[in-house]
């Protein structure tokens, strides 16, 4: 089954992230590496996110009409700082791949729909 | 061939357990669809329950419930063709043993991705032979509630990829203490509440106790199995002193330890030993052997309170919480004292302001500490706190006591 892992944090999430040493920094991000590295076969396309400072929303009204603000859709609470697609059984084993991930916050699991 | 007399209903509660969950785990092994088999297999409790009493019980009536379960999963098969696209969504790893498929249907049911009422009304249905009505009737929810909950559960299970099968150790031990919290909470909702008689044949805390039997036989060398099935020995054993005649709470003190049951205590005494020789303790051994040195007392006083401190100690390094906290300040409090305990208790004021028990606690403390004033408002804001009719009859009579 295909699954998309969002990879979510909170601002709290952000502020202990940004309050890393750069040489935590070094090793977070060396850990993320290797757990990239390591669920490598299993892994489809996917990227890290600019800042929600960059994000731009478009809402669409109940009439139609598309409304452009800049902004992330979800107000600031959850923030999705990346994502990638995996590839794997079922949901047990996406499971113990999303517990195994190494940069903190909030892993969301998505069931991709199977195209026919 | 049928039976001429028609066998009480208790005994055919005893037929749905045994064979609902046998039946739902057998045709989700041959078509690979738990939704289905959970459906097929309740439509054929339903039309038991109907033909039945009304035309005997057929001589085998497993035999019979897996026959009309089966041409039911044919013919909806046949009928709707998107069944049949759905067969392919889950995975069903081959397992040869047959026991094991209903080990590896409660672990569906009790599936950590999905919510704990959905994991209820789940184990219930699936593995007990519940139908949706029974469920409803079991948690004062309407019958539509309950149904409504099932499909999204068993619609979750297919598009979210939630696997039949049992997965190896650690894993294990994580998805149990999950199972094991489900049974549990069925346990005391049958136990505790009196909305646990769902009618006079089934009763919660009864198929609870009989789900845990049936994982003591599914992983007999699992403690934490044993533990629970121990703790809920215990409880029952003391179940006929909890309530004096006129339906009011007795506690633990109080009660008439002539009622308690005997055979049940020492049965849950040789479980927490044998649990024991496995060398894995666990929240659940070590809760039954608090409630296993209560048991043993002869009286309220001579409990051994020094044996229970150590084992509240023991608590809090595996499973820590404030509740487990307040338990064992009362058990600090028989044996340093009531000042002492007060000391304790107020650590964890700030996180159990809201829970009436701590405030009874604390009643009772200043009470014998001879602080009359604050003992009343603290007994007061217990009072406040509880929404247990029976309980908060036991409060009001403390209160006039003084």
């Amino acid at each position: 089954m295909k699954y998309v892992f969002l990879f979510c944090g909170t601002a709290a999430d952000q502020a202990a992230f940004d309050a890393l040493s750069p040489e935590e920094l070094k090793q977070r991000y060396a850990q993320v590496g290797r757990w990239f590295a390591e669920n490598h076969a299993r892994l489809g396309p996917g990227n890290q996110l600019q800042g929600p400072e960059s994000a731009t929303t478009v809402r669409f009204q109940s009439d139609g009409k598309p409304i452009v603000k800049d902004g992330l859709f979800l107000e600031g609470k959850e923030i999705v700082g990346g994502y990638t697609e995996v590839d794997v059984a079922n949901l047990d084993e996406a499971l113990a791949m999303a517990k195994s991930w190494p940069g903190r916050g909030t892993v969301e699991i998505r069931p991709v729909i199977q195209q026919r | 061939m049928r039976s001429a007399a028609v066998p009480a209903e208790a005994a055919l509660v005893e037929v749905f357990r045994e064979q609902a969950g046998r039946i739902t785990a057998a045709l989700m092994r041959r078509f690979g669809d738990f939704d289905l088999a959970e459906e097929c297999t309740q439509d054929a409790v339903v039309a038991a329950l109907e033909s039945w009493p009304r035309d005997g019980v057929p001589a085998n009536p497993g035999a019979w419930l897996q026959t009309v379960a089966t041409r039911r999963v044919l013919n909806q098969l046949e009928r709707d063709q998107r069944y049949r696209r759905k067969l392919a969504r889950l995975t069903v790893e081959p397992q040869p043993d047959e026991q094991d498929d209903r080990l590896r249907l409660i672990l569906i049911c009790c599936h950590p991705a999905l919510s704990r009422e959905a994991q209820v009304a789940l184990t219930l249905r699936a593995v007990c032979g519940f139908t949706t009505a029974e469920i409803a009737r079991a948690f004062v929810a309407p019958e539509a509630t309950v149904a409504q909950r099932l499909v999204r559960a068993k619609r979750k299970i297919g598009l979210a990829g939630i696997p039949f099968r049992v997965p190896s150790r650690p894993e294990l031990g994580e998805r149990l203490s999950e199972v094991l919290a489900v049974l549990y909470l069925l346990f005391n909702e049958g136990h505790l509440s009196t909305l646990g008689a769902v009618s006079s044949q089934r009763n919660l805390a009864e198929d609870a106790q009989w789900l845990v039997r049936l994982l003591t036989k599914l992983l007999p060398d699992e403690p934490e199995v044993l533990g629970l099935l121990a703790l809920m020995k215990l409880h029952l054993a003391r179940g006929a002193s909890r309530f004096n005649l006129s339906g009011e709470m007795v506690l633990l003190a109080d009660q008439d330890r002539g009622l308690w049951d005997r055979a049940q205590i020492t049965e849950a005494i040789v479980l927490i030993e044998r649990a024991g020789h496995l060398g894995r303790p666990g929240p659940y051994q070590i809760e039954a052997a608090i409630a296993a040195c209560h048991a043993e007392a002869p009286s309220f006083e001579a409990t051994d309170w020094q044996q229970i401190v150590v084992l509240y100690d023991m608590l809090m390094a595996i499973a820590p919480s404030p509740v487990v906290r307040l338990n064992r300040t009362i058990a600090v409090w028989k044996v340093d004292g009531a000042a002492a305990a007060l000391h304790e208790l107020e650590e964890i004021a700030p996180v159990l302001d809201g829970y009436h028990l701590f405030h009874a606690a604390r009643g009772e403390m200043l009470t014998e500490l001879g602080r009359r004033e604050q003992a009343r408002a603290a007994q007061l804001r217990a009072l406040d706190l509880t929404g247990n009719p029976a309980e908060q009859a036991l409060l009001r009579r403390r209160l006039f006591d003084q």
